[in-house]
């Protein structure tokens, strides 16, 4: 492998509809880490709308999309510890044993990572050169957490920036209630589940919230906003990159 | 026990809107993950044991057979009986005639989750025998006529002042004046009331923690001492327990009763771990003249050699629940049968069908901390997702679910059809946010836009931007 490591973005599905700016938030930080950045044109989704609802035969025909895609990559890398974990973690088991997918699944899981564990577990960033006046709170994906271990190298990288401040929320590590399309199959729970999410975050009373996935943002974006709340909420490579000029999830222009 | 899993989402709103409920569940949320998180610091080698822990009850499930017969000879050595209950009225016929045989009238009872899977108190009280549960939070909810919510601790929906008002319209030979203020002013009262339960009953029936096939043993782990007096004092002793208790050795448990406790309450060691072998000896000063032991199948032996015989190695600690932000939120009677949170909504389907518990394994957000936290390691998430493949493959799954799914799925093949698809999207969600950045309502998301406000697009996708050459 060369010094300057071929990265596939794997933009991810709400990225890509949702918030443009993660991406190029994204590109910045990989280009910062010493990478060239391609955007494969052959992806879609992950698929894990499909595999967490039993659609183990559409997961299959989607992962093989995003296996033939990104194969030619160094990396593969993901704004995201959810379509990340998926990858790195879930391909491989789609497929049976000793086949030829399977082992392609296995090569290409085991290039995958989350965006935030690349830049410091990976390419050795330590820090970013930037300024974000306010305090934070950051919120820890469930599949970043625990799928992939991703909890210290955000707080590492937020550290070095400028003027930011974090403060920790009681149950950070407790899920938002997003859960894919558990929010709209179970709208209720998925309600009291953010509602409470809303509460521990707003009461470190942040300038800020930040995480690392963009289904876990809308949803406890979607939930402040409908409370009035002023909390503003970004992902947290925008904040890494520099990248704030954008409004805020879910602000006007 | 009737079967509520079908009516989960009604279950769920009935417990949203349940304030006792809700402040009950508060304590759960605090209380036992705070406990664990210390007791699992305090023992560094917490996870080799997990390892090790999950690799005894493997290698026992791979000789389950080799071990029962060596389990069954030990008990008949020391004088015990074994019974094999095939299912539930199994293992209620049994019990019942072993209790009429002995022309029983009063029955004590431990706390016992398999007895609340066969339905076992109402059965012994229709032949007219009196049951009475020992367990404080069983007795609790045996007053009040309700299931357990939780596995070790059945009544745990319950605020402090709920069981007062139950204790008080009960207990109507005590002074009204008395102070049930104090959590322990409640157990002293349950204490005193049960004292003579326990002297006068015929047959006491336990639970299970382990089998051990090297000594025929069973094991209970226990809070109260009550398990003690229920077994020891009457002259028959009951073991009411399922097949996939079996350990090997005495070494296997204590290896077993580490992560325990620990992953339950929070404690090193639960306050007892009783031993039963057999019968009263002639040497002995107490214990009961019979001893049996029931083991119940009840659809476990089919998990075997299936993606779900993990879910065997549940030991039963609830620490699946205790973290389960779902559980957290709708407490232990949503779930609508004997078993809740995580470990239930795995358990529950294989014992009772995925056609009536299919609301179980979805309602799940898939975030892992049941996962995380099994001392057993078992993969909760990845089986709750087996038995969404099992609905799917059936179709038990809603119609225009699978039809929806079906059709992006279509579309998430094509991704030329797909990146157009989402540049539409962006631009026509951006309209509909009027320019405030996010949409308030949007036909056909309604389970979305009724509790939170939807993002909006900002019109163009990353895609787009990038085929346009937006980085340069």
């Amino acid at each position: 492998m060369t010094d300057t490591p071929k990265v596939g973005l794997f933009v991810t599905c709400l990225v890509d509809l949702f918030r443009p700016n993660v991406g190029w938030a994204a590109v910045k930080l990989l280009r910062d880490a010493g990478c060239e950045v391609d955007v494969p044109r052959k992806q879609t989704c992950c698929g894990q709308p499909a595999y967490n609802s039993g659609d183990r035969a559409d997961t299959r025909e989607i992962a093989k999309g995003v296996i033939s895609a990104f194969e030619p990559y160094d990396y593969v890398v993901a704004p995201s510890g959810s379509c990340g974990g998926m990858i790195a973690r879930h391909y491989a088991e789609l497929f049976d044993e000793g086949s030829d997918w399977r082992a392609r699944a296995e090569v290409l899981g085991a290039k995958t990572h989350e965006l935030i564990s690349f830049l410091v577990d990976i390419r050795g960033m330590k820090s970013v050169d930037t300024e974000f006046g306010g305090t934070v709170t950051y919120h820890d994906s469930c599949s970043g957490l625990r799928e992939l271990g991703i909890k210290e190298q955000p707080r590492a990288l937020l550290a070095s920036v400028r003027g930011l401040e974090l403060k920790e929320m009681e149950d950070a590590e407790v899920c938002c209630g997003f859960g894919g399309t558990f929010c709209v199959k179970y709208p209720d729970i998925s309600n009291q589940m953010v509602e409470r999410k809303a509460g521990t975050a707003s009461a470190t009373q942040p300038d800020m919230l930040l995480a690392g996935d963009l289904g876990c943002l809308m949803n406890m974006a979607g939930k402040l906003k409908r409370q009035g709340s002023g909390v503003q909420a970004r992902h947290v490579a925008e904040v890494l990159a520099g990248l704030t000029d954008e409004p805020p999830i879910g602000e006007a222009d | 026990m009737e079967i509520r899993s079908p009516q989960f989402k009604a279950n769920v709103r009935e417990a949203l809107g349940n304030e006792h409920l809700q402040e009950a569940l508060g304590k759960v949320r605090t209380g036992f993950t705070g406990k664990r998180a210390i007791a699992r610091a305090g023992l560094p080698e917490f996870d080799e044991l997990r390892d090790q822990a999950r690799d005894i009850k493997n290698h026992t499930f791979s000789h389950l057979d080799l071990y029962y017969d060596m389990y069954e000879e030990r008990v008949r050595d020391a004088g015990g009986h074994v019974h094999w209950a095939g299912d539930a009225s199994d293992a209620r016929e049994i019990i019942a005639e072993i209790c009429q045989r002995h022309d029983a009238r009063s029955v004590t009872k431990g706390k016992s989750m398999i007895a609340e899977e066969v339905a076992l108190n109402g059965h012994l009280e229709e032949l007219g025998m009196e049951v009475v549960e020992t367990d404080l939070g069983e007795y609790i909810i045996q007053i009040r006529n309700e299931p357990p919510s939780h596995i070790i601790a059945p009544a745990v929906h319950l605020t402090k002042a709920q069981v007062e008002q139950s204790f008080r319209e009960l207990h109507t030979d005590l002074p009204p004046e008395r102070n049930l203020d104090e959590a322990a002013s409640l157990v002293n009262e349950a204490r005193h009331v049960l004292r003579q339960k326990y002297i006068d009953a015929d047959i006491g029936i336990t639970g299970a923690n382990f089998l051990v096939a090297e000594t025929g043993t069973s094991i209970i782990v226990t809070n109260e001492g009550n398990g003690d007096l229920t077994q020891t004092l009457p002259k028959v002793h009951i073991v009411l327990t399922s097949l996939e208790k079996m350990v090997p050795t005495l070494e296997d448990v204590s290896t077993i009763l580490r992560v325990l406790a620990r992953s339950a309450t929070g404690q090193e060691y639960s306050s007892y771990t009783t031993f039963s072998t057999g019968p009263r000896r002639p040497q002995d000063p107490d214990g009961p003249e019979e001893y049996h032991v029931v083991i119940l199948d009840n659809g476990r032996s089919g998990m075997l050699g299936t993606e779900f015989q993990d879910m065997l190695r549940c030991i039963r600690c609830g620490a699946c629940m205790n973290h389960c932000p779902v559980y957290h939120t709708v407490g232990g009677h949503s779930y609508g049968w004997v078993y809740p949170g995580p470990m239930g909504s795995v358990l529950t389907p294989t014992l009772v069908g995925v056609d009536k518990a299919g609301h179980l394994p979805n309602a799940s957000t898939f975030c892992g901390r049941c996962e995380a936290v099994c001392p057993m390691r078992i993969p909760l998430p990845k089986m709750m997702r087996h038995w969404r493949e099992r609905e799917f493959e059936r179709h038990l799954s809603p119609r225009t679910v699978r039809w929806a799914l079906r059709a992006w799925a279509w579309v998430a093949r094509r991704p030329a059809l797909y990146h157009l698809t989402a540049s539409c999207a962006a631009r026509v969600l951006r309209i509909a946010a009027l320019g405030r950045g996010r949409i308030k309502q949007l036909p056909l998301a309604g389970n979305w836009t009724d509790h939170r406000d939807l993002p909006a697009p900002r019109g163009q996708t990353f895609q787009e931007m990038w085929r346009a050459g937006g980085d340069e």
